[in-house]
């Protein structure tokens, strides 16, 4: 009922192939699109912008490109964390060695730095796959960890490896206050995720499902192993250094390698599996889910223990969230092993029935 | 030249150490086809158990001797490797049959961060002791011939020595034993093996459980050494190299595997790090496996791998 | 039945969130805490933690700062500087706004050094964080009170100097430091570079990779290279690993020197014996179990039942630093009162106030239960260090007893670094030095 597809004819090609078809669906995106540009920024608090909503939309972002290689082109990547370093530090390199340099500029050079890294390590993919590419990208990403750690030049000689970026501003307007930082990353994660959707359902989308799907018999028909491989990891890890290079400009401030390592690639990784491998939304899901389980846990563990006579600390609240994420990642697994996004689909599925039984 | 030699025999015995974890992968790889990310969480788990036991277990039952302990510790631990086999088993593979590689991986991920939480919460963050009589002090042989004697470790002979005998034992448990000539022919192919009547999923248990009690002696000897704390399980990273190295499927290639990236890492820190700043043993591991998997995929000793379309 | 469910879900999801609206009272100082008690780090963080929180109780069981409760609230880092900003933004507005803010952590601290003068709360980084933040003229947020890395490296090195027969004998000889691959590692490096040129001594550098569970082949080349001393810039598991494989390769533990974040129970409880003769350099004290602060906190917090953490604990060279970290930010709410109003709630601007104008004499510390573990306080506009001495003690395989007199840090070498420091920071920054008015302020 709410679905009705009655009357919504296409007359064009061009009409049938819209990201949105049906007309409720480009309602409900352009009034969230509304909702995510006019009102929240006035309804959320400070709070709420700066510590969930401005993580949610960076780490979005590296998802939406981890999906792109992980989801959509089936290599596993354990590297991610490694190619966010590259786009911060090359970002940084750039804003602090030439005066003046526009804040956008340096981020999409670090995008292009990470994509040079990325497809250096990618080349393996050629030869190796599955966990063995895995290993390969743990390479990188222990092999990045000590570059920035060791090469001075990387960090600016700062002595003690730590580095940091002042005020940032873009054409003129600075980007201080938790509202500019959020229209900020929103800006860049709206215009990125255009172009993911519109990559996969092309025709290099559809190469990179195929080198997924059989791999061997995609190039039995002609489509060329390389060429895909490589886009994918070239684009992924565009994506992925820039929301480095936002994570490390715009929300931390000043940071150091540590701050992108192994940790950061699994999270990015549970996130696409969470939220649906191979689904542009699947990304959002898994990013929302990771970053409000911890949050939401700290506030609820306490209280429930409190109900029933348990003093739960902090520390507990940490296990309890890596237990829940291992398990849940078990449970969509067997469940539904394209994530949340999958059950959002087939939820959208009945919608367009409901409320007729078939 | 004396020192070279203290590296070459630091590393084979480094390496010896590695091989231990990287075994538990191997056993579940060859007769489950999954690689059990999970296998650093386990010895870490394992680990714990024993340690927070053999504290415990004097406490609830008031006996002393150390020997006892940790007697009793070693076995209550193994006891939760089982559970933690069975229940693995029952929860995760047996759902997750038939599905490809890349999900088991992911479900064995999901597993390592369970335990990894698990075990804190029961067992504690702290840094847990555990005292099965290693000699701590340090062998100076050879000083006759090299200045200031060659410096052997006598807790990482000691360790080499179990681990020896962990392997030859596992050689002739597949070897001579029932139980292990049904796990090879599991290895082998599944579908054979189940229609002459092996049954799956009790074979699946007994691998987990045994990788459960490598993960254990692992863990006590790594624990011996470094003290049990979450940090153990990133010493199971260092494993994975490793079996890529050796080849996924080969008991000797987990082994000989070992030894070369043991050597290989320990010459590397000595000779190339000073000129590189230092620290470049974390990835030199991963670059050597990468150099080699672009050479020979399969790895040292492992079955090539054949792709059917 | 999925009502039920949904509107169980909506109960408990409002019971979680109604928790968070807990308003003020009117006379609350809130203390964020964060602190890690679980990862590669735990070992240490967690006596730190409790600590710090039991000193906070301890000053509610007194009556509070002049009737003033103090409130505080844990948050879980792990070490790990993003985490420690997500604690830090989502504690910093509740229960009226944080009062200040103690990371315990180099790599957090480079982070909220950003973000703390903009949201006006004081930062103590006591014994940690930048060394050039001594500096009040350009970091006007940043207190690392009573000890800094420099101080630390320069006390280990006059202390070591005094072994040798003087300073001079240091010539060729050769220092090693294995440090924490990390900012909080690296610190110390500038001020060992500076001294080994002044007199002469070899440093060599061994960077040990995070958490630190890997370190035979540092050890292997400590072998090789034969230093004359090892200094010890760890934390975490990274100690314990240390002075085992110190044990294993054969090197004098009494040769080793650690930094006093290197230099408590839980680095050498693990190895007993085998730790004895290892020395460290505390930031003034060290473990006291017998100071009537100890005593007064086994009787008035957990006497009561309500300690944080067990009782053996307490007096712990970690639980000691916690609790003095506390106590200097209560110290400095209370000297913000004397100006501002006793009995009053005090912001994080006033309470930066009486950081910077902290006068700990020795009878004050003495009063709080602090006899002959500290030395007096204070800070001023331009130093906000407010005290450079330290001690060295050694492991005697049970317990820690100091052995050495009180060392002071050479202000004449450290300063001048300092200004270097803070002045490239500056211009990097673009911040201008405080002017003598605003000192006043």
């Amino acid at each position: 009922m709410i679905y009705r597809e009655n009357g919504q004819f296409k007359t064009s090609y061009r009409a049938d192939q819209q990201i949105f078809p049906i007309l409720q669906d480009r309602i409900a995106v352009l009034a969230l699109l509304a909702i995510a540009f006019v009102v929240v920024p006035f309804a959320a608090s400070d709070y709420m912008l700066r510590a969930i909503l401005i993580p949610f939309l960076i780490l979005s972002l590296a998802a939406l490109g981890l999906n792109i290689l992980v989801g959509y082109c089936g290599q596993i990547s354990l590297g991610t964390g490694a190619f966010m370093a590259v786009g911060a530090y090359a970002a940084y390199n750039l804003q602090v060695r030439i005066e003046g340099m526009p804040l956008i500029l340096s981020m999409l050079f670090g995008g292009l730095c990470a994509t040079g890294v990325g497809v250096l390590f990618g080349i393996p993919s050629l030869r190796i796959k599955g966990l063995y590419l895995a290993v390969a990208t743990l390479a990188a990403q222990f092999f990045v960890d000590w570059a920035f750690l060791r090469i001075k030049w990387f960090t600016n000689n700062s002595a003690s490896g730590s580095v940091g970026v002042g005020s940032l501003d873009v054409f003129g307007y600075s980007i201080e206050t938790p509202v500019q930082k959020y229209l900020f990353c929103l800006a860049f994660l709206c215009v990125f995720a255009l172009l993911a959707k519109n990559l996969v359902r092309s025709a290099i989308g559809r190469e990179w499902m195929a080198m997924r799907d059989m791999d061997v018999a995609a190039s039995v028909i002609g489509i060329r192993p390389v060429y895909a491989k490589l886009t994918a990891f070239a684009v992924s890890s565009f994506y992925i250094g820039v929301s480095g290079a936002l994570l490390a400009f715009v929300y931390l401030g000043s940071w150091e390698p540590a701050a992108f390592n192994i940790n950061r690639s699994f999270d990015v990784l549970f996130m696409v599996i969470i939220g649906g491998l191979g689904s542009i939304m699947g990304s959002f899901f898994g990013a929302a889910f990771i970053i409000f389980l911890p949050i939401v846990l700290d506030q609820l563990l306490p209280v429930l223990g409190s109900m029933v006579g348990l003093n739960l600390g902090t520390a507990f609240v940490s296990h309890a969230v890596f237990m829940i994420w291992g398990a849940l990642i078990i449970f969509f697994l067997i469940v539904e092993p394209h994530g949340m996004a999958r059950l959002w689909s087939t939820a959208k599925e009945k919608l367009r029935l409901w409320p007729f039984p078939h | 030249m004396g020192f070279f030699l203290e590296t070459v025999i630091g590393g084979l015995m480094t390496g010896m150490l590695y091989s231990l974890v990287a075994l538990g992968f191997v056993l579940i790889f060859k007769a489950s086809g999954v690689f059990n990310f999970a296998q650093g969480a386990m010895v870490l788990f394992a680990a714990l158990a024993m340690a927070r036991f053999a504290e415990w277990i004097p406490q609830w039952t008031g006996l002393e001797g150390k020997f006892l302990n940790n007697a009793l510790a070693f076995v209550a631990a193994m006891v939760v490797m089982y559970l933690v086999a069975w229940l693995v088993e029952r929860l995760v593979l047996g759902k997750l049959v038939n599905q490809d590689g890349i999900t088991l991986l992911m479900a064995t991920l999901g597993i390592a961060y369970f335990l990894d939480g698990f075990g804190q919460t029961i067992f504690g963050s702290d840094i847990y002791k555990i005292d099965v009589g290693m000699p701590k002090e340090p062998l100076f042989l050879f000083d006759k011939v090299f200045p200031g004697g060659v410096l052997v470790n006598e807790e990482d002979l000691v360790a080499a020595g179990i681990a020896t005998a962990l392997v030859i034992g596992l050689a002739a448990f597949f070897q001579y034993t029932g139980t292990g000539r049904a796990l090879r022919a599991v290895a082998d192919d599944h579908q054979a093996a189940q229609s002459i009547g092996i049954p799956l999923k009790r074979i699946w248990v007994i691998v987990w459980t045994v990788a459960g009690f490598v993960g254990l002696v692992a863990g006590v000897i790594w624990g011996s050494k470094l003290g049990v704390q979450f940090s153990l399980s990133l010493v199971a990273l260092k494993a994975l190299p490793l079996v890529i190295l050796g080849g996924l499927t080969s008991v000797p290639g987990a082994i000989i595997g070992g030894l070369i990236l043991g050597v290989g890492e320990k010459l590397a820190e000595v000779y190339l790090g000073p000129h590189m700043g230092g620290g470049i043993e974390i990835w030199f591991a991963y670059v050597l496996a990468l150099v080699f998997l672009l050479i020979r995929p399969q790895g040292l000793f492992g079955e090539k791998i054949i792709d059917r379309v | 039945m999925k009502l039920k469910s949904l509107s169980l879900a909506v109960v408990l999801v409002a019971a979680g969130t109604a928790h968070t609206f807990v308003m003020a009272q009117a006379k609350e100082q809130f203390f964020p805490v964060l602190s890690y008690r679980t990862g590669p780090y735990a070992p240490n963080g967690i006596p730190w933690a409790n600590g710090y929180v039991d000193y906070l109780k301890l000053v509610n069981a007194r009556g509070g700062i002049n009737g003033v409760k103090l409130v505080f609230e844990e948050c879980e880092t792990g070490y790990d500087t993003a985490r420690s900003v997500e604690c830090y933004e989502r504690l910093k507005g509740k229960n009226g706004g944080a009062t200040l803010v103690q990371p315990l952590s180099t790599g957090a601290t480079f982070a909220l050094t950003e973000k703390a003068p903009g949201d006006k709360i004081p930062l103590i980084t006591a014994g940690y964080g930048r060394s050039e933040s001594q500096d009040g003229g350009i970091f006007k947020w940043n207190f690392p009170l009573i000890g800094t890395y420099w101080v630390a490296a320069d006390a280990l090195t006059q202390h070591i100097g005094k072994k040798e027969g003087g300073l001079d004998k240091l010539k060729g000889k050769k220092i090693a430091l294995i440090y924490h691959d990390s900012p909080y590692g690296k610190e110390p490096i500038p001020l060992l570079q500076q001294r080994a040129a002044m007199h002469g001594f070899e440093l060599q550098l061994l960077p040990v990779t995070a958490p630190g569970v890997e370190q035979k082949s540092t050890w292997l080349q400590v072998r090789q290279s034969r230093p004359d001393y090892v200094m010890l810039w760890g934390w975490g598991v990274m100690n314990s690993t240390a002075l085992k494989e110190a044990q294993a390769t054969g090197y004098p533990r009494e040769k080793m020197y650690g930094v006093w974040w290197a230099g408590a129970e839980p680095d050498v409880k693990d190895v007993g014996a085998g730790a004895k003769g290892y020395n460290a350099v505390t930031m003034q004290h060290g473990a006291e179990p017998n100071s009537k602060f100890v005593q007064d906190v086994l009787a008035m917090v957990h006497g009561k039942g309500q300690g944080t953490g067990a009782k053996e604990e307490v007096g712990s060279v970690l639980y000691m630093r916690g609790a003095i970290s506390a106590m200097l930010g209560v110290e400095g709410v209370r000297r913000a009162q004397e100006r501002y109003g006793k009995g009053k709630v005090m912001t994080g601007e006033q309470v930066r106030w009486g950081l910077e104008n902290l006068a700990l004499d020795q009878k004050k510390l003495d009063a709080l239960g602090f006899a002959g573990v500290m030395r007096p306080v204070s800070t001023s506009c331009v130093d906000h260090l407010g005290a450079n001495w330290a001690r060295v003690h050694t492991w005697d395989g049970a317990k820690w007893t100091f052995t050495s007199d009180w060392l002071q840090a050479d202000e004449q070498i450290i300063k001048p670094m300092v200004k270097q420091a803070a002045d490239k920071y500056a211009a990097e920054k673009k911040l201008t030095r405080r002017t003598p008015e605003d000192c006043q302020t």
